[in-house]
């Protein structure tokens, strides 16, 4: 025992010098600093939160497929947004939009997605006792934490919550006199993304401190296990964009509150004409999507590792093209900050920058494109293993070839005229966004569920779940593409106003019914998730005989993670099915002068190199050892 | 009533799941497959996918093509048969793409899927293959984007001189249709002057204005450019006519400008589409508050003879309300009379 706990002190990079833990409930559960507490933390507040956005949408659902149906039974919740003939508010339909669209995006798939599984899989998978600061760590939670409350609270306020969709765009969301949604709502919509922002900046900054610092020995840029690389890149982009969201929201709360005129001109309201003038709208539109665009990659990229990471393993299959995929997603990280007027090309702003933006634009879906077959090639000629990991990391293929092609008609500037603001945008941005990133989190959910709780998910509840959820997310989101290409505006309370859209009640039924059902069918994993936890099956160390470092820990790994020295990196993370080898797996943590079966040539060589460390390593040991003993 | 349904169904649902659980977790335990790297599942979901992709595709195929006359709305525009050909061309390529790759991703689990007997192949990367799928997606796009952007620049060229002025002022909840009058020049405007009778803010003391005039639907010939001038005089709105593939956002302080050349008369359109109420629309785009679903305005297309007989008939802001010019200097408040008289 004295053995193994001075090796820890060594091996720890910043000062570790509790040598028991006596945590209580509060420093365990509650401020915690661990990474590992952390992670969970985010991920039950994610999951809390998704139920919530889920509801809203099940909500706005019911009056788009069935604008006839009698609401009383919804009044005790919503209370006076439902009028005496048991019709939805039209002001609270927007609200639910609106606050739909913020909680998915932020809440859920941002920090439910991210802050998870950086934070959970950061330190595990490149050898590291913990975040480079936990106290910081334990911050971006409890600012979330803070930002959900704000939030929450502002779904019950008497004007309702922010209305004016999840980009707020002024003057609508500046002026009070605009729409209810646009005053207290609207004040705490503001408050609440500045704490947001605050969390994800802090999370963002550890995550990329952490990977650069603190990898273990060996464990070099080109042997990083994808989903770290994916979660590297996404705390990059939003270190970047975040700050410029906020300058945004703060020009926005100068306008609404100090009288400024950022964005105001030119407004007659209420019956009287405002003194703003020579503000500009669109000025606020560049500087949402400044960070709109690159947020749509936050939410994906980190999906797109995980995925990556599931498919080598279950596939028993190096990911093909490590190389390119990397340097895909750092094409994808740049590039996504040069695309952002995409979403402007009818907002007014001078065409020819429209022009730009569309060559700018099609040239991400290159990159793109490049992943979408390297997945493809990495399933051929696999042994592949159906986890429901796996299963909803090849869902999320599928979502995100889905969605990605519809971006292409988007990103031309001369087609997005008639699709802009359509259905088909959402259909879009619902599959290849909303879709594949919710996949990419219960894919990860799934597949480290054993590492995280120490116990297994049942396996056919997860089939059950995957088979109802992907059919339902197609049946809800495909169809919308008919709608919109038949021209239906998004955030219509109702269709039947015009004759263009006095259509497809049927279809907007079927959509709706498909949603309500879908949304059911997350309560498998709900129960899953929760029973599991306890009753689980116990996990053993390396229930997908996976080759990273996370499966080096113990079952249940404590604080610092592993219990005596971290181990050392000699490989890449994909050696799975290597010809010669007795096992179609070798951790990284097996020396390549112990697999000269199976070594290639360029491997060889790299034996000498690594046989005078390990010797040198061992040296140090033993001096250790006499020093303490 | 509702409620408790519900309630009953979730109670339901949630024993069903419990049950199914159970059961199948004893019988994996009899059966001793809990210690096996796959289970009889994995046969299960692999053909699963080979179902979905028969299944859903074939849905695909079928609604496509059973409701094309459906969702494919007529085009009524010059540049709108552009764009719609982009949009189809786009469909191809892109159609070929989904198709392609959707059957590799679900055949491939089906014919890859687990056997004890064979090992994947380690097989991790091609330098040739990786170039060729980089190169080739680039050049496609390339051709895709040239035409995007050559339709993109006529469209958004300027207008005509020639081109018939209409302005678009979006406000909570409606659409305030203002023409120039026989100068084809509208008068100045300014948003303080807005008030209950002069809903657009025009600047009378512009001679421009003096003949401009405000109608309940937008009348437009057919055949000749159109410009539409848009505004909006409190929150955003966006301009959508569906037919003629038009779409431009109304910005407060920020007037904003979309031209076009109608290609068919509403008669014609009915005569074709075979439906006596047809009528081209306007709707709004751009979340503006409450009212934001129900901002309609119908577009009227004529042939030119009868547009330039509708326009000689209507009557100027002024000539219906004459206080408008109440206030005018001499000089103007005479100019405004004699224009007023002329009307009579
Ligand atoms: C193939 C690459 C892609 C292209 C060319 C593309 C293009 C576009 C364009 C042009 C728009 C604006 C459409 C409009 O409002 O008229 C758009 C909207 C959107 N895209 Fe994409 N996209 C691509 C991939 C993605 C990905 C990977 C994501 C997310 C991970 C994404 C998420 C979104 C979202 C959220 C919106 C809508 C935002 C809103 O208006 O509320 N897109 N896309
Ligand atoms: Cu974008
Ligand atoms: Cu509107």
């Amino acid at each position: 025992m004295a053995t193994a706990e001075s090796a820890l002190h060594n091996a720890t990079a910043h000062d570790h010098h509790d040598h028991e833990h006596h945590d209580n409930f509060i420093t365990k559960y509650i401020f915690s600093t661990d990474h590992k507490m952390i992670g969970k933390q985010f991920l039950v507040t994610g999951i809390f939160w998704a139920i919530i956005g889920g509801a809203l949408s099940i909500i706005f659902r019911l009056q788009l497929g069935f604008p006839d149906m009698e609401l009383h039974w919804l009044k005790p919740l919503l209370g006076g947004w439902i009028d005496e003939g048991g019709k939805l508010d039209p002001n609270f339909y927007l609200a639910l939009v609106t606050m739909h669209g913020t909680i998915m995006v932020f809440f859920v798939l941002t920090a439910g997605l991210s802050g998870t599984f950086s934070n959970y899989l950061i330190p595990l998978q490149i050898g590291a006792r913990d975040m480079a600061s936990g106290f910081m760590n334990m911050l971006s939670y409890w600012l979330f934490f803070v930002s959900g409350v704000i939030m929450f609270i502002s779904l019950f306020i008497e004007t309702g919550p922010a209305s004016g969709g999840w980009v707020v765009y002024p003057p609508l969301s500046a002026l009070e006199q605009a729409m209810p949604g646009s005053g207290l709502g609207m004040t705490l919509w503001l408050i609440s993304m500045t704490f947001f922002i605050a969390s994800s900046l802090l999370g963002g900054i550890n995550y990329i401190t952490t990977v650069i610092n603190l990898r273990t020995k060996g464990m070099s840029f080109s042997r990083l296990p994808l989903t770290i690389w994916a979660f590297f890149l996404t705390a990059v982009i939003g270190l970047l964009s975040f700050p410029v969201l906020f300058s945004a929201a703060l020009l926005l709360v100068f306008d609404r509150s100090f009288g400024t005129s950022f964005y105001l001109s030119d407004i007659y309201i209420g019956g009287e004409a405002l003194p703003n003038t020579g503000g500009s709208a669109v000025l606020y539109q560049h500087l949402f999507w400044f960070l709109g665009h690159p947020e749509v990659y936050i939410v994906l990229l980190p999906a797109l590792g995980i995925t990556s990471e599931i498919i080598a393993t279950q596939s028993r299959k190096p990911i093909f093209g490590y190389k390119a995929m990397i340097i895909s997603m750092l094409g994808i990280a740049i590039l996504s900050f040069v695309v952002w007027a995409h979403h402007m090309f009818v907002s007014g702003m001078n065409p020819f920058l429209g022009s730009i933006f569309m060559f700018l634009t099609l040239i991400i879906a290159i990159p793109s494109a490049v992943k979408v077959f390297n997945y493809l090639t990495t399933l051929w000629r696999g042994n592949l293993i159906f986890t429901p990991g796996m299963l909803f990391s090849i869902g999320l293929v599928s979502f995100f070839i889905s969605g990605g092609l519809t971006g292409i008609f988007l990103g031309n500037s001369a087609i997005d005229i008639q699709l802009h603001d359509t259905y088909f945008v959402v259909a879009h941005f619902h599959l290849v966004m909303g879709s594949a990133s919710f996949f990419g989190l219960m894919a990860g959910v799934y597949h480290w569920f054993p590492k995280m709780f120490g116990r297994m998910m049942d396996a056919r509840l997860g089939y059950i779940h995957f088979w109802l959820t992907f059919i339902g997310v197609y049946m809800v989101f495909f169809p919308m593409h008919y709608i919109g290409i038949a021209g239906f505006p998004r955030r219509y309370y109702s269709w039947t106003n015009f004759e263009f859209t006095n259509m497809y009640t049927d279809l907007n039924m079927f959509v709706s019914a498909a949603a309500i059902i879908t949304f059911a069918a997350q309560a498998i994993f709900l129960f899953n998730f929760f029973y599991s936890m306890y009753r689980g099956r116990k996990a053993p160390m390396n229930p997908w005989r996976s080759t990273t470092l996370e499966w080096t820990t113990p079952v249940n790994p404590g604080h610092g993670n592993w219990p005596g020295e971290i181990p050392a990196v000699y490989r890449w993370p994909y050696d799975y099915s290597k010809p010669g080898a007795a096992e179609d797996f070798i951790p990284q943590t097996v020396p390549l002068s112990a697999t000269p079966e199976s070594n290639l040539p360029h491997e060889q060589e790299l034996v000498k190199l690594e046989k005078e460390i390990i010797a040198e390593e061992e040296a140090m040991l033993v001096a250790d050892e006499t020093k303490t003993v | 009533m509702y409620g408790f349904l519900i309630a009953v169904g979730v109670l339901l649902l949630l024993s069903i799941i419990w049950m199914v659980y159970r059961i199948q977790t004893l019988v994996s335990v009899v059966k001793g497959s809990d210690k096996k790297v796959v289970t009889g599942s994995n046969k299960v979901n692999a053909l699963m996918f080979i179902l979905f992709l028969v299944g859903a595709g074939g849905l695909m195929f079928w609604y496509s093509i059973k409701e094309f006359d459906n969702y494919n709305l007529p085009v009524a525009s010059e540049h709108g048969v552009v764009t719609d050909q982009l949009f189809w061309v786009t469909m191809a390529v892109t159609g070929i793409v989904f198709i392609i790759t959707h059957i590799l991703l679900f055949i491939f689990p089906y014919k890859y899927q687990y056997s004890e007997r064979r090992t994947a192949s380690f097989y991790p990367d091609n330098n040739k293959l990786e170039v060729i799928w980089t190169v080739v997606p680039a050049i496609v796009l390339a051709l895709l984007v040239i035409g995007g952007w050559r339709a993109w620049t006529d469209i958004t060229a300027p207008a005509p001189e020639n081109a018939h002025v209409v302005e678009l002022m979006g406000y909570q909840f409606a659409w305030e249709v203002r023409y120039p009058g026989m100068d084809n020049v509208l008068g100045a405007n300014d948003y303080r002057l807005t008030n209950a009778s002069n809903v657009s803010g025009v600047d009378f003391t512009d001679r421009n204005s003096l003949d401009d005039f405000s109608s309940p639907v937008v009348y437009i010939p057919k055949g000749e450019p159109v410009l539409f001038k848009i505004r909006a005089r409190d929150v955003l709105h966006s301009v959508f006519a569906p037919h003629m593939r038009l779409k431009m956002d109304a910005v407060p302080g920020m007037p904003t400008r979309f031209w076009f050349v109608p290609t068919k008369t509403t008669a014609e359109m009915r005569a074709e589409l075979n439906n006596p109420e047809f009528n081209y629309e306007i709707a709004c785009t751009e979340i503006c508050g409450r009212g934001h679903f129900s901002m309609k305005r119908e577009i009227v297309v004529v042939e030119p003879d009868e547009f330039r007989k509708w326009v000689a008939d209507q009557k100027p802001y002024i000539v219906n309300n004459p206080a408008l010019v109440a206030d005018l200097p001499l000089e103007l408040k005479e100019l405004a009379e004699i224009t007023i008289s002329e009307y009579k």
